[in-house]
């Protein structure tokens, strides 16, 4: 009984720490539901494609590219060069998933969208992830995904711009904070200056979405190197 | 309501794809072993990753979002996420308005 209590306190804690980015979700949900059908797919298969795929970026790219009929090859390959950032975070959530089993973390893995992803490592600064927990922030996000989508698509044309009051600002607004709370003082300015700079170039420079790898590649560089010098510093102490 | 064939197969290679990335995290790591400072360095890849993701808005998109963005920042050292958040969007909403 005691057991259950503590899960469900679990549950609803991870509900109420993404609770703020299903707000910021549903609106661009609905947009993303009201693209898809204006580029001809039923509004079933719009509700398919975030069940099925479950990738923001990757979903509104491909609705970007969208053929008819639509080519598998080049969707597949897109949603993979847009999501190819993933390998690196699997990997450093991974590394805080130590109460979850082998088939649980590969469970969750499937779930690990960019919002989901935040508000995890955030949490394991914290306190450890537990799978309860994390089962309370995937199920209303994902839901939350699924059917705002379903409703913009069959809202359609009926929505305004989101851009007017601002709403498009919601996600980057997030991840602004969220980047704030992992400040750890000279040594994160680093990672983030690195970071920035590589996007930016690599933004101006290259199609896609390259600037996401670029710039955590040189944020992972940045650390990799300020590290290098601290321990070098304590054995020559 | 119908489901177009290519439509499907589409959305599966796009699933089988994120899929991939998103496991092969775990799989690298059951093949490599890291090393202390290797692990501090992973530790970068949250604030990296978020930062790379929020440039293009930041630096790229046009002055409202700049100005937004800075407010943002130096609001998420006082004020709480939600609040944070709230002066960004009404930022960027209100110098949007203004014409910037």
């Amino acid at each position: 009984m005691m057991h259950s209590k503590s899960a469900w306190a679990d549950f609803s804690g991870g509900a109420r720490a993404i609770s703020p980015l299903i707000v910021a979700l549903i609106p661009i949900g609905m947009v993303y539901g009201a693209v898809a059908v204006g580029k001809g797919l039923s509004p079933l298969e719009t509700f398919l494609m975030s069940l099925m795929v479950f990738a923001g970026g990757a979903q509104f790219v491909a609705l970007d590219l969208w053929t008819h009929p639509a080519s598998w090859v080049s969707l597949g390959l897109t949603a993979l060069l847009v999501n190819i950032r993933h390998l690196l975070m699997s990997a450093s959530i991974a590394l805080k998933m130590d109460h979850f089993s082998g088939g649980q973390k590969c469970l969750s893995m499937l779930f690990l969208a960019d919002e989901i992803w935040a508000v995890s490592e955030f949490r394991a600064r914290a306190a450890p992830l537990t799978p309860m927990w994390y089962c309370g922030v995937v199920a209303p996000f994902y839901a939350a995904w699924a059917l705002s989508g379903l409703a913009g698509a069959l809202l359609g044309a009926f929505l305004g711009d989101p851009a007017l009051i601002g709403l498009d600002f919601a996600f980057p607004a997030v991840f602004i904070v969220l980047v704030a709370g992992f400040w750890k003082g000279r040594e994160t300015g680093l990672v983030l200056l690195a970071s920035a700079a590589a996007a930016f170039v690599a933004h101006w420079l290259l199609p896609g979405v390259w600037y996401v790898a670029a710039g955590a590649l040189a944020g992972l560089l940045a650390a990799g190197l300020a590290g290098g010098g601290e321990e070098e510093e304590e054995a020559a102490r | 309501m119908t489901i177009e064939f290519a439509t499907f197969a589409a959305f599966l290679a796009m699933a089988a794809a994120t899929i991939l990335t998103r496991l092969s995290g775990l799989v690298l790591l059951r093949y490599v072993t890291l090393t202390k400072r290797q692990k501090k360095a992973l530790g970068a890849i949250p604030p990296a990753v978020l930062t790379a993701v929020v440039t293009p808005a930041a630096l790229s998109t046009g002055l409202a979002e700049t100005i937004a963005c800075a407010v943002t920042a130096l609001a998420a050292f006082r004020l709480p996420m939600l609040a944070a958040v709230a002066l960004g969007v009404a930022t960027v909403a209100l110098l949007r308005l203004s014409g910037l």
